[in-house]
């Protein structure tokens, strides 16, 4: 039997079955607030050099 | 019925130095491992008689011309929790041990990165005073070389290759939607207009098929080391995926593709979902953070990434409605569900789940903030920096300090996970002979164990089997013995 049926039910599960969400996913809007703390931190652990330090990271391609 | 899908992963991490003599990347491998493993483990060598990286899943054999002389004398050691450690083309490499379930991949996946870090910690006093070893979680420079995160997992040999080439290739390329760590540019060809992708690996491949890990990668790759019972088992070596800081990521990553691989084993698609092009579709859908792109099926039907793994999620409900279903296949069946529902919604409202989207959502604050365009390297820098393993450093660790990334196991488990293996597969005796035994041990590998215990000759104790030498199994008999003489002894006796 092809599960096109299974698959429209499971499509359709996050709305209809509470149950099955007992770890949703937090969806509230994103979280600004304090994003001005976030991205001070950002530019405090940041190297100095940006061109310069991307430039010089290069690997050795591995697997 | 599908054998139980034993996995591991291992992970080439980036490596550089900073502030006096550059170090080659081998070296600073070295001074890595060998300043954070102790000489107690360090004397324990690696086996590679077992090791037979250029056979082919398909059945033939290349020839050695290829293999490679990097491996030879490299550091390379193991460690008490049953992972490996080591020095694998230029960088350094950490292998999980054996794992039976996504959630302790998890735990020790993340244990890895504490490993590293450590080594950094303690690298410091093998290097001169300006010096600095930084690595990173990542798979690619962004100048076109690239770097893997390989997943392991446990198949029957009765399994033919074809169906898994069939039914898992359109998987693959569709899963990156959530496995995703994110990538700000295009590393090959000329890609308009992309600025950011979801994969840091899909600009590397190159082939469907192929035995090939280091060029011409290809998406399902072929070799065939099972490092276990070669007659009843293979190793299926999946090298496409990216390294994940997310453990929500590596948990829908490793959960998702056992349960996919276990179906396959079980024969139970019956349905074509087969890509008329996999490594262009693999393409178009890094390339599009809204998820909306669509890829053609062989059949001629086109569909987005999203809907194939709707497809295959449904599959997976009908496969297990047939068996009880453990907790952590639960969770992971939830969260695989709640998540495509959310990528149909908006992508961006995973930004505390994925990485890919954590990364973006970042990057567009930052470019807010300093008016970027997309082409200034601090962008590249923030993306790298999202990879840092110094947890005061790297930016992932930072969003997980300011409580903006969900966690799915604690710290004390990862911590503990350093030093201790996993209780339910063939690591908990390796981990454990190792803590007590490793001045008669002269080599060990994956399945087996040498030990010199002053005999005429050096004796081996094979783990052909991943699920036997568990705590269940062996705690007993390790307690009962004194020695490593005696231990060998109790095993000559049960044979």
């Amino acid at each position: 039997m092809p599960p096109g049926e299974e698959q429209k039910r499971a499509k359709k599960k996050p709305s209809e079955d509470e149950e099955i969400d007992e770890t949703p996913p937090k969806k509230e809007a994103k979280n600004t607030e304090d994003i001005d703390k976030l991205i001070d931190e950002i530019d405090e652990v940041l190297e100095e050099n940006a061109e310069e330090f991307v430039r010089s990271y290069v690997q050795k391609g591995g697997q | 019925m599908a054998i139980p899908k034993v996995m591991g992963i291992e992970t080439e991490y980036g490596i550089i130095t900073k502030g006096g003599e550059e170090y080659n990347p081998i070296l600073a491998s070295s001074v890595l491992i060998n300043s954070y493993a102790s000489p107690r483990l360090k004397r324990v060598r690696w086996d590679y008689e077992e090791e037979t990286p250029l056979r082919d899943a398909r059945g033939f054999e290349k020839s050695a011309l290829e293999q490679s002389e990097d491996d030879g004398g490299l550091v390379s050691v193991i460690l008490e929790n049953g992972a490996r450690y080591y020095v694998d083309h230029a960088h350094p490499e950490y292998s999980t041990p054996e794992c039976t379930n996504a959630r302790d991949l998890v735990i020790h996946d993340k244990a890895g990165e504490l490993v590293l870090n450590d080594s950094l910690k303690s690298s410091v006093e093998a290097l001169p005073p300006e010096q600095r070893i930084v690595v990173y979680k990542n798979n690619s420079d962004g100048k076109g070389n690239s770097y893997g995160c390989h997943e392991n997992y446990l198949m029957s040999r009765d399994t033919p290759f074809p169906s898994i080439v069939r039914d898992l290739t359109g998987f693959l390329v569709s899963r990156q939607v959530f496995t995703g760590a994110g990538k700000v540019g295009v590393e090959i060809g000329s890609a308009e207009g992309v600025n950011y992708q979801i994969s840091q690996r899909a600009d590397f491949f190159e082939v469907e098929v192929g035995l090939e890990t280091t060029f011409k990668r290809p998406i399902i790759n072929t070799r065939d080391e099972p490092h276990a019972d070669a007659e009843k088992y293979r190793r299926l070596h999946v090298i496409i995926g990216d390294a994940n800081m997310s453990e929500i990521s590596t948990f829908l990553k490793v959960g998702t593709t056992a349960l996919v691989l276990a179906m396959i084993e079980d024969s139970f698609f019956t349905e074509d979902l087969t890509l008329a092009e996999p490594i262009a579709a693999l393409r178009v859908i890094s390339r599009d953070p809204t998820c909306k792109a669509v890829i053609a099926l062989s059949d001629g039907r086109t569909i987005t990434a999203v809907d194939l793994q709707w497809e295959y999620l449904g599959w997976a409900q009908k496969y297990l409605s047939a068996q009880e279903v453990d907790p952590v296949t639960q969770e992971v069946m939830n969260r695989w569900e709640q998540t495509l529902a959310a990528l149909e919604t908006d992508p961006m409202i995973l930004d505390r789940q994925l990485d890919w989207v954590a990364k973006l959502s970042v990057l567009e604050a930052y470019r807010d903030r300093h008016e970027l365009g997309w082409e200034d390297p601090r962008l590249a820098l923030v993306d790298l920096q999202y990879h840092d393993v110094r947890d005061h450093k790297g930016l992932y660790y930072k969003l997980v300090q300011q409580g903006r990334f969900e966690q799915l196991v604690s710290a004390e488990e990862i911590r503990r996970a350093v030093s201790e293996p996993p209780e339910d597969t063939r690591a908990w005796f390796r981990g454990n002979v190792l803590k007590r035994f490793s001045s008669d041990i002269t080599t060990a590998s994956w399945d087996g164990i040498v030990f010199d215990v002053g005999a005429e000759s050096l004796q081996k104790v094979p783990m052909l089997e991943p699920l036997l030498g568990t705590r269940q199994i062996t705690e007993e008999l390790l307690r009962s013995v004194a020695n490593a003489g005696e231990l060998l002894e109790a095993f000559n006796n049960r044979q």
